[in-house]
C-alpha cells in the first residue's frame, strides 16, 4: 500500500451522492428525466384532448392535476394517506425488528441457522397475496391483518441481508476485539452490528418497497380507509380522476420515502462509502 | 496448574497442527521460549514456518494442540487482559466505522472503569505518543498506511498492557514509512517498561530492534537460532546498523534462514 494518501485528503465526503455539475448543461444532469415526465404529460395531455385515448378511462392529465390539487386542499387525500403510513411503518418496523433479530441469531449461531433456515427458505418464496387469505382467518380484516401482512413481508430481505452481513464481519476485527475482552452482547453492539449495517440497510431499503406494495394491497382486499381503499373505490365508482390521483400520490409517497431513506443511509454510512472507495483507489 | 516460579512469560513445548487436505499439517513442534521482562523479543522465519501462529497462540487467540503458554505464572486460555495484539493488516483490524479518537478509546471504554474524562486525557497522551494530534477527527481510511499502524498502536497501548505483540506490523508500509515506525516502537518500548515480541520475516528489522532474535526454522516450526543482540542503546538506524556486532548477528540468521530454504549449502550457526 502507498504511503502517499495523506491527511490531505478531503474530509469525509459521500461519493455518488454528487457529481461536479458546475458546468453541466441541463441535459447532462437529472433535470433531463425530470423534463420527460413533464413530456409524458404533456403527450397524455394532447392524446386525451384529441380522443386518441379513451375519455372515459383517460381523463385529461390537467383534469387529473386539478382533482388531485382539489383532494389534497381538502385534505382528504391525507385523511386516507395518514393510517395508510401508520400501518404501513408499524409493519415495517416489526418486520425490520424481528428481522436483524432473526439475522442475528442465525449468521451468529450455528444453531439457529440450522433451525430457521429451511423455514425461512420455504416461507420466503410464497408471494404476500397467496397467504392472505389465511391471515384474514386468523386476524380478521383490521388493522392487525395489515400490520402483520406487512411485517411478515418485511421480514425475509431484512433477515437474509443482515444474515450475510454478520457472516462477511472481517474475522480480524472480531479478534481484535476479543484481545480488548469485548465478547457476548458487547460484542454484537460494537463489532457485528456496525460491521453488518451496509448490508442490513440494503436489506431495509428493500423491505421499505415491499411495506409499501403490501399496504396497498391489503388495503385493496379489505378495509374501510387507506389510500389503496380509495383508490379501489374511486375506480368503482367510476371516478377515474381521483383514481389517478391516488396513484400520483402513492408515486410521490414512494418518491419521498425512498429519498428520505437514502438520506439517512448517507449518513450514517458515510464512512462505508469513504472506506470502500479507498479500497479501489 | 502453576508455571515456573519468578517467571514472566514462558511457552512450553507448544504445538499446532492443522487439518490439512490429505492428513495434517504440523505448523509448530515443540516450542520451548522464556521470555524475559522488558525484553524485546523478534521471531523470523520463513513465511509459513509458523511464527504468526506462535503469536496467536500466546495471544489467547488459537488454541495450540498441545503445550502450554504461562503468563506470569497464569496458563493461558483466552486473550490476558495485559497482552495485546498488532496485526498485520491495519486496514482490517482497525475499525472503518470509529474515529482515529474512538478508535483508540475502543479498549479503554471497554476493559477499565475509568471516568470520561480520564479516558479522554489518555487517548489525546497516546495520540501525541504516536504523533497523530490533530487527526483525532479522521476516520481510518483517510490516512495513510503508517498513520493507520500508528493508530492501531495507539489503540492498544492506551490499555497499558504489559505485553505487545506485534506481526508483521510494518510490512505493508514503504521503507521510509519503516523507519519511522521502528524509531517510534523503540522509543515507546523503552518509555513504557513494555514487553515486545515482533514478528517479522526481516532479519535486520528483527537484529535492529531486539534484544533478542528467535528464528524458526520451516514447518514443523522449531526453534533453530536464539539469539541474544547485545547491540548498545540508543540505537541508530545508521551507525547501529554499520557496528561489526550487528553484521555478525545478520549473517548468522540470515546462514539460518537461506540454509532452511536450500539457497546455501553452509551449515547454520
Amino acid at each position: 500500500m502507498s504511503d502517499s494518501a495523506g491527511p490531505e485528503n478531503p474530509p469525509l465526503a459521500v461519493p455518488g451522492a454528487k457529481r461536479p455539475s458546475r458546468l453541466a448543461m441541463p441535459w447532462q444532469t437529472r433535470w433531463l428525466g425530470v423534463a420527460f415526465i413533464a413530456v409524458v404529460f404533456v403527450l397524455w395531455e394532447i392524446a386525451a384532448a384529441s380522443g386518441t385515448l379513451p375519455a372515459l378511462s383517460f381523463p385529461r392529465m390537467s383534469a387529473i392535476l386539478a382533482t388531485w390539487w382539489s383532494l389534497i386542499v381538502s385534505g382528504e387525500l391525507l385523511g386516507e394517506l395518514v393510517p395508510s403510513l401508520l400501518r404501513m411503518f408499524a409493519g415495517y418496523f416489526l418486520g425490520v425488528t424481528l428481522g436483524i433479530l432473526l439475522g442475528l441469531l442465525m449468521g451468529y449461531f450455528r444453531f439457529f441457522y440450522n433451525l430457521l433456515e429451511p423455514i425461512t427458505e420455504v416461507l420466503r418464496p410464497i408471494p404476500s397475496p397467496a397467504y392472505l387469505p389465511i391471515v384474514i382467518i386468523f386476524l380478521g380484516i383490521d388493522d392487525e391483518m395489515k400490520i402483520f401482512m406487512i411485517a411478515f413481508a418485511s421480514l425475509f430481505p431484512v433477515l437474509l441481508n443482515t444474515y450475510s452481513g454478520v457472516r462477511s464481519v472481517d474475522p480480524i476485527q472480531l479478534q481484535t476485539a476479543r484481545t480488548f475482552g469485548v465478547a457476548g452482547r458487547k460484542l454484537v453492539w460494537q463489532i457485528v452490528l456496525p460491521a453488518a449495517s451496509p448490508y442490513i440497510f440494503t436489506g431495509m431499503r428493500v423491505s421499505l418497497a415491499v411495506a409499501l406494495i403490501v399496504m396497498v394491497l391489503s388495503e385493496m382486499v379489505a378495509a374501510s380507509s387507506g389510500i389503496g381503499y380509495f383508490i379501489l373505490s374511486a375506480q368503482r365508482g367510476f371516478k377515474i380522476r381521483e383514481m389517478f390521483a391516488g396513484v400520483l400520490t402513492l408515486a410521490v409517497v414512494g418518491y419521498i420515502l425512498n429519498r428520505l431513506f437514502v438520506a439517512i443511509e448517507n449518513r450514517v454510512l458515510a464512512w462505508h462509502y469513504g472506506y470502500t472507495q479507498q479500497q479501489r483507489n | 496448574m502453576t508455571g515456573p516460579s519468578r517467571s514472566f512469560l514462558h511457552i512450553r513445548g507448544v504445538r499446532k497442527a492443522f487439518a490439512a487436505p490429505g492428513g495434517t499439517t504440523v505448523a509448530l513442534n515443540g516450542i520451548d521460549l522464556d521470555i524475559e521482562r522488558g525484553s524485546f523479543v523478534s521471531i523470523v522465519g520463513p513465511s509459513g514456518c509458523g511464527k504468526s501462529t506462535l503469536l496467536l497462540i500466546i495471544a489467547g487467540l488459537v488454541a495450540p494442540t498441545s503445550g502450554l503458554v504461562f503468563l506470569e505464572g497464569r496458563k493461558v486460555e483466552s486473550p490476558p487482559p495485559s497482552v495485546l495484539y498488532v496485526f498485520q493488516q491495519y486496514t482490517r483490524s482497525l475499525f472503518p466505522w470509529k474515529t482515529v479518537e474512538r478508535n483508540v478509546t475502543f479498549g479503554l471504554e471497554n476493559r477499565e472503569s475509568l471516568s470520561r474524562e480520564a479516558i479522554a486525557a489518555r487517548t489525546r497522551e497516546i495520540i501525541g505518543l504516536v504523533k497523530l494530534t490533530g487527526f483525532e477527527r479522521h476516520y481510518p481510511w483517510q490516512l495513510s498506511g503508517g498513520m493507520q499502524q500508528r493508530v492501531a498502536i495507539a489503540r492498544a497501548l492506551a490499555c497499558r498492557p504489559a505485553v505487545l505483540l506485534m506481526d508483521e506490523p510494518f510490512s505493508a508500509v514503504d521503507a521510509l514509512t519503516r523507519v519511522g515506525l521502528q524509531e517510534l516502537l523503540r522509543s515507546l518500548w523503552r518509555e513504557l517498561g513494555l514487553t515486545v515480541i515482533f514478528v517479522t520475516h526481516d532479519v535486520d528489522e528483527g537484529v535492529y530492534l531486539s534484544t533478542r532474535v528467535v528464528a524458526l526454522s520451516r514447518a514443523p516450526g522449531t526453534v533453530a537460532v536464539d539469539l541474544p543482540v547485545e547491540l548498545p542503546h540508543p540505537r541508530d538506524q545508521i551507525s547501529t546498523r554499520a557496528l561489526p556486532q550487528y553484521l555478525d548477528y545478520r549473517a548468522r540468521l540470515l546462514a539460518q534462514l537461506f540454509a532452511d530454504e536450500g539457497l546455501i549449502e553452509t551449515e547454520a550457526a
